[in-house]
């Protein structure tokens, strides 16, 4: 903290001109160490970004030359494939569930583990464990299990006069036990959310009792202004990640997007029309269309940002 | 790292509350974890059970344990062992960790500490590169690693995280390496150290924090990922851990259950293991990412 707060991120450090000879020195000994990214930016991303671009504008399959086809991959999805559109609203429907109930619980739960004292410790990785084990296979055949028919969901929800069946088997509601799973994970960015609330200066609450402001003023006039960088940082990561959500809509459906298609994401449509059906062109076009808008959304969310998230620095950051 | 001492200091509200809140709260903390924890003994439960007992019974403890399940999930799918399963996802795992920490902190090294031309552009680059959906590079690198020889190889799990396409972690070590003070490396080039000496001997050891995080974190992501190994691999032989669940994926058989869920326990333990050990570091690497951004 003491060394980045005296020091603007990004700046260029105390200029160094009265040196002479050692600023070339090291200038050589920067890309030095730098090279393995340098090499892996040029031929891991750069390069396969532009190859995909181009491969979008053609139709191949992996064995022939690709064939120039302009735009019909695109104009293909867009107008002729119902499949695409139902992936794209599946997808959507998945993140606008799953991302603000995901950010909800995470700021609920820290905003209470924030007055524990004894325990702190162990509930915060307690909270943060599925964070860890949701991501795997393991995980997403557990919940294909549990919200099956006559699996533990469905035993308990029946158990209660609540007659829905097997998750896994209705369309409509298997896509919602992914979203369940997605907000299951909610330990990363809740740890995120109380090292945040952690920052956040105890006076002002002091100062906010002593003038008798109620809890829920508190909240909304310290708590969520100072904490909505934190919450930015989790809206757009876990946004991201949403959009690009593979594994637990593969095991639900055994690979295949049912019932109905209905858990048919981007990702999984993507995968089955590049390596299953080898139509590597389009869906380059849909990476490419996956790319852009996230590229979107993060572009808007930026710049919604400006005014509602509040950035402390300039008030308190000198004094630290 | 010099935030105030927050365990001792009242934190809101809520802190005043009377002994009656406090319980409340840890009551409700509890029921919440016990919810978020039923999956998972669920899971553990499951792979103990008899085959007529995992959707017949509706109690999550089995009436004996089927030990069985575990024999016969160390038998492995497709004729190859649980051992061999085991021994694949830790050599991918192992070669993505080692890469990732080498190659990351070099280049972190260079964004935090040093100065050159481009720094500002590349940097942008870099972060801009975290957000980059996998997807948009996913079929151009899968040509390359097929004109390279390595589909159904490991290299394509491996070979990237040595050219540290991983920019999380580059980014994570940059925010670590910025904390650490400047007059550090100006003693050492008193001392007669060169940037490669200072990197080395100075900056290198008191980054292990933010290493063991990369390290950790590499791991467990490493070792989950399901996407990229369904891609690469075909070859039985070659699956890991996470790719062979993946042929349960299609049997919806009951009495393939009990296996099926040993094997998970399998496939999750390396994680827990870990989680139990490094919990700290795990924790602490998560929150500091969101917070010196």
């Amino acid at each position: 903290m003491t060394a980045t707060a005296t020091r603007p991120q990004g700046a260029a450090p105390p200029a160094t001109g009265g040196k002479r000879a050692p600023k070339r020195e090291r200038q050589g000994a920067a890309w030095v160490f730098l090279s393995p990214w340098v090499l892996g930016a040029a031929v891991l991303t750069l390069l396969p970004m532009a190859v995909s671009l181009y491969l979008s504008f053609t139709d191949y399959d992996m064995f022939d030359a690709p064939q120039w086809i302009g735009f019909r991959n695109y104009t293909q999805m867009f107008t002729e494939d119902p499949r695409y559109w139902r992936s794209v609203v599946t997808t959507l429907t998945y993140v606008v569930i799953a991302v603000p109930l995901q950010l909800a619980m995470a700021l609920a739960v820290a905003i209470a583990l924030k007055s524990v004292k004894r325990g702190k410790g162990f509930y915060r990785s307690a909270f943060y464990a599925p964070s860890l084990l949701g991501a795997s296979m393991s995980i997403a055949l557990v919940w294909r299990a549990i919200f099956n028919d006559g699996g533990s969901v469905d035993n308990l929800l029946s158990g209660m006069g609540i007659d829905i069946g097997g998750w896994i088997n209705k369309p409509g509601w298997a896509i919602l036990s992914v979203a369940l799973l997605t907000i299951w994970q909610f330990g990363a960015p809740m740890v995120i959310f109380l090292a945040g609330l952690q920052q956040i200066p105890v006076e002002l609450y002091e100062a906010a009792a002593v003038d008798g402001a109620s809890w829920w003023r508190q909240f909304r006039s310290i708590t969520i202004p100072m904490l909505s960088p934190v919450l930015f940082f989790n809206l757009v990561l876990q946004m991201i990640q949403a959009f690009q959500v593979f594994t637990p809509a593969f095991a639900v459906s055994a690979g295949k997007g049912g019932p109905a298609d209905s858990t048919l994401v981007y990702t999984l449509y993507l995968y089955d029309r590049g390596f299953t059906a080898s139509h590597m062109g389009y869906a380059s076009a849909m990476a490419w269309v996956l790319l852009l808008a996230i590229g979107v959304v993060t572009a808007v969310l930026f710049r919604t940002s400006r005014a509602w998230v509040f950035y402390a620095n300039d008030t308190n950051e000198g004094g630290r | 790292m010099t935030t105030a001492p927050i365990s001792t200091a009242p934190a809101g509200p809520a802190a005043r509350r009377r002994p009656a809140g406090r319980i409340a709260l840890h009551a409700c903390l509890i029921a919440v974890l016990l919810v978020m924890l039923y999956p998972l003994a669920w899971l553990l439960a499951t792979s103990f059970k008899p085959a007529d007992e995992v959707i017949a019974s509706l109690k999550l403890l089995p009436s004996h344990f089927e030990w069985s399940n575990y024999s016969t999930a160390l038998d492995g799918v497709n004729e190859v062992s649980v051992g061999r399963l085991l021994w694949n996802s830790l050599l991918i795992a192992c070669g993505a960790v080692l890469g990732n920490v080498i190659s990351c902190s070099l280049a972190a090294y260079a964004f935090a500490r040093l100065r050159f031309r481009m720094r500002g552009p590349l940097f942008a680059f870099m972060i801009a590169t975290i957000m980059l959906p996998h997807h948009a590079i996913l079929i151009p690198q899968y040509i390359i690693f097929n004109q390279l020889g390595m589909v159904n190889t490991y290299w394509p799990m491996i070979l990237p995280k040595f050219l540290a396409t991983d920019a999380f972690f580059v980014f994570l070590i940059v925010q670590f390496m910025r904390g650490l003070p400047r007059e550090l490396e100006e003693a050492a080039r008193i001392d007669g150290c060169g940037p490669f000496r200072s990197f080395f001997s100075v900056i290198l050891p008191l980054t292990r924090p933010a290493l063991i995080t990369t390290a950790i974190f590499t791991f467990i992501w490493t070792w989950n990922d399901f996407f990229t190994q369904l891609i690469y691999l075909f070859e039985p032989e070659k699956f890991t851990l996470t790719l062979a669940l993946r042929s349960f994926v299609d049997a919806s058989s009951q009495s393939a259950f009990g296996p099926m869920f040993a094997m998970s326990v399998f496939a999750l333990l390396p994680i827990v293991l870990f989680f139990l050990a490094f919990q700290r570091f795990l924790v602490e690497g998560m929150a500091s990412s969101g917070l010196k951004g």
